[in-house]
């Protein structure tokens, strides 16, 4: 498997293989279109979890942080998303111009009427840029303090973080309304490249038309994903064979050993913290604009775990594995809540088990089979005790 | 050649609550030197490693490396400055393969950051050529080039002793300080090793060496320190240091 694409001993082959895998990646959504959006759009969101289970690796499987309030990384993107990117900041200066009128009446002059009108709406390309700054700099705050921490006592402190930040959104409605609390803000705006939306303009039924060529919306959001995701996946590749991507993997190992390599330790933790911030808020900016809708029970803790659980089920810090744990764990329950309650009412005429029972069942149950049978993961990192041997043999 | 002194310390002190570890140890390191540190078990060698190269903090104590002071605080500054140490119990990363342990220890004598790492660019391909080029250059030297590309857990026992050596000596240290290389070695192993530092020596490398192997100590050192319950008692040239009654009646006990 891993020698198809092993660019440095067979490029012929290895191009080959990236060429047939990128023809495939493009014709997949033409295809599964034909079955129902619904399947696109589910391989949209396993996109989405690819990138946040490549962010999570940076910190978790390079740097060897247990990070268990990573949603929060996800949830800072998507407000930011939405906070740019909707009504919502007319209502924040309204909110304000209501409780302290000084302040509002201040911020209203300074953003001129248009503002105060319909909230700010930012490209794209500013919203990306934005929304990974935002979250680096959300990732070196919280990691700061956890410095010193290591194993359960960092799990613990990242998942009081991460729960935070979601009380945070839950309650930032008042005095002012920056988050809408408990009800969330809608009305995103759908994103848009070069002046063409991505969920078609109004009343197109939800498809993009190019002259005579036409697509569903979730088609364009797949090939928006698909690209930031080849980007997270080159940016994550690049930085594991780097001088950083070492740094981090020998403080993983023995941070006491990398110390007195001369690492500092400090700072290259916080670089992972924030690095891998950023790949969660692209993320959450881009689940914010597809959904068009962000509201805080998107960001439980039961979130932080199910991306947990995609980088160490895939293999933790080997790059293709955690890409392979992100699309089982993000498309199954999906697949299951399209197939299994259709396939019961077809055979039994009535629903047995549902769909969301089962996922919970198949999913505590592949969780204890990897840890009996594969404890590093469906596809871990390859081991290099035997190479020599075989060297030596070939010599013999 | 006029000899430098590349490690001067002068009375180092380390109270651990009411044990005093270290009391007023000094120490002279002249360029091009295997210096010798011996005492009977729990004489303050390891303790006096771990201040010198950061990871105790003294309570006093002056610290000069290669004429200039340096601030014992920080183990990466440390290294930084130029002691590269091993450990008596390996240390090594375990997971990654041999040259990648050889290149993190390049890690202080390199820069590329964030933007070099994503975009590569010329600069950053060619520091990390370089990287890898004396990575392989020095498990050479150590004489264990063909494991480069083992993962370094599964090295044998001197291997990964030679292994620490050499991720040592990538920070391009002034002085490498070894903390009982030859532990749990067999009699061929440590005669290796012992080649091993010998070469590193022609190469004009200080090494300040602990070790309880007295007879190899007596044969390698050029001069010898020897601790006591936290104090020197003798420094001198192997031959005197055998001959100090301090000495053996540290190692023997009194009355003998």
């Amino acid at each position: 498997m891993s020698n198809l694409f092993d660019t440095k001993n067979n490029p012929a082959k290895a191009y080959m293989s990236f060429a047939v895998l990128g023809v495939l990646l493009v014709l997949f959504p033409f295809v599964a279109a034909n079955f129902g959006n619904s399947w696109v759009r589910i391989i949209d969101f396993a996109l989405l979890y690819i990138m946040l289970a490549l962010g999570l690796n940076i910190v978790v499987g390079f740097a060897g942080l247990l990070d268990l309030g990573y949603i929060a990384f996800y949830a800072v993107g998507a407000y930011l998303a939405a906070l740019f990117g909707s009504q919502q900041f007319a209502v924040l200066l309204e909110s304000f111009v209501n409780n302290y009128p000084l302040v509002g009446n201040f911020l209203v002059t300074l953003f001129g009427p248009e503002i105060t009108q319909n909230g700010i709406h930012l490209s794209v390309w500013l919203i990306v840029p934005m929304a990974a700054a935002v979250a680096a700099l959300f990732g070196a705050l919280l990691g700061a303090p956890t410095l010193k921490l290591r194993g359960d006592y960092l799990a613990i402190v990242t998942l009081g973080f991460g729960e935070i930040v979601r009380i945070f959104m839950n309650n930032l409605n008042a005095p002012v309304n920056f988050t809408n609390g408990p009800q969330g803000i809608n009305m995103i705006d759908p994103i848009r490249i070069f002046g063409v939306s991505l969920s078609g303009e109004e009343g197109s039924n939800a498809t993009l038309q190019f002259g005579n060529f036409s697509m569903p919306s979730v088609n364009a959001y797949y090939f928006l994903f698909l690209a930031l995701c080849i980007g997270i996946i080159i940016i994550s590749i690049r930085l594991q064979h780097s001088r950083l991507g070492r740094a981090w993997v020998a403080i993983r190992e023995d941070e006491i050993a990398a110390k007195a390599m001369g690492i500092n330790t400090r700072n290259m933790k916080l670089l992972a913290f924030s690095m891998g911030a950023s790949f969660g808020g692209i993320s959450g900016a881009m689940f914010a604009s597809f959904q068009g809708f962000v509201s805080p029970e998107s960001f439980s803790l039961m979130e932080s775990i199910v991306i947990l659980a995609m980088v160490v089920l895939g293999g933790i810090g080997h790059i293709p594995g955690v890409i392979l744990g992100a699309v089982l764990l993000a498309a199954l329950p999906e697949v299951l809540r399209h197939s299994v309650e259709p396939i019961q009412n077809l055979l039994f005429g009535k629903i047995w088990v549902e769909a969301e029972v089962l996922r919970q069942l198949l999913y505590g149950f592949a969780m204890v089979a990897i840890m009996l049978n594969r404890p590093a993961g469906l596809w871990p990192a390859p081991k290099h005790e035997d190479r020599i041997s075989r060297t030596n043999e070939a010599a013999a | 050649m006029t000899e430098q002194i590349i490690l001067k310390i002068e009375g180092a002190n380390k109270r651990f609550g009411g044990l005093q570890a270290l009391s007023n140890v000094g120490i002279n390191i002249k360029q091009g030197q295997i210096y010798g540190l011996i005492g009977p078990n729990g004489a303050g060698k390891t303790t006096f490693f771990n201040v010198i190269t950061g990871l105790y903090q003294p309570d006093t104590g002056s610290f000069e490396l290669a004429g200039k002071p340096y601030s014992p605080s920080a183990p990466h500054e440390v290294a930084r400055a130029g002691i590269a140490r091993t450990f008596q119990n390996i240390r090594l990363f375990g997971e990654m393969t041999a040259l990648e342990n050889v290149m993190v220890g390049r890690h202080i004598r390199t820069h590329q950051g964030l933007l070099g790492a994503i975009f590569r660019h010329p600069a950053a391909r060619k520091e990390e050529a370089d990287i890898r080029r004396r990575a392989q250059e020095l498990l050479d030297f150590v004489g264990i080039g063909q494991f480069a590309d083992r993962t370094s857990k599964f090295l044998s026992y001197g291997d990964q002793r030679r292994l620490e050596i050499a991720r040592a000596l990538a920070t391009d240290p002034k002085l490498l300080a070894l903390d009982e290389p030859a532990a749990g070695m067999n009699a061929t192993e440590k005669l290796a090793l012992r080649e091993l530092l010998v070469k590193i020596k022609s190469e004009g490398k200080t090494i300040l060496l602990i070790e309880h192997d007295v007879k190899l100590m007596m044969g390698l050192c050029d001069r010898i320190t020897v601790l006591d319950y936290g104090k020197p008692i003798a420094e001198g040239v192997p031959a005197d240091i055998q001959k100090n009654p301090a000495v053996i009646e540290a190692y023997l006990g009194g009355g003998h």
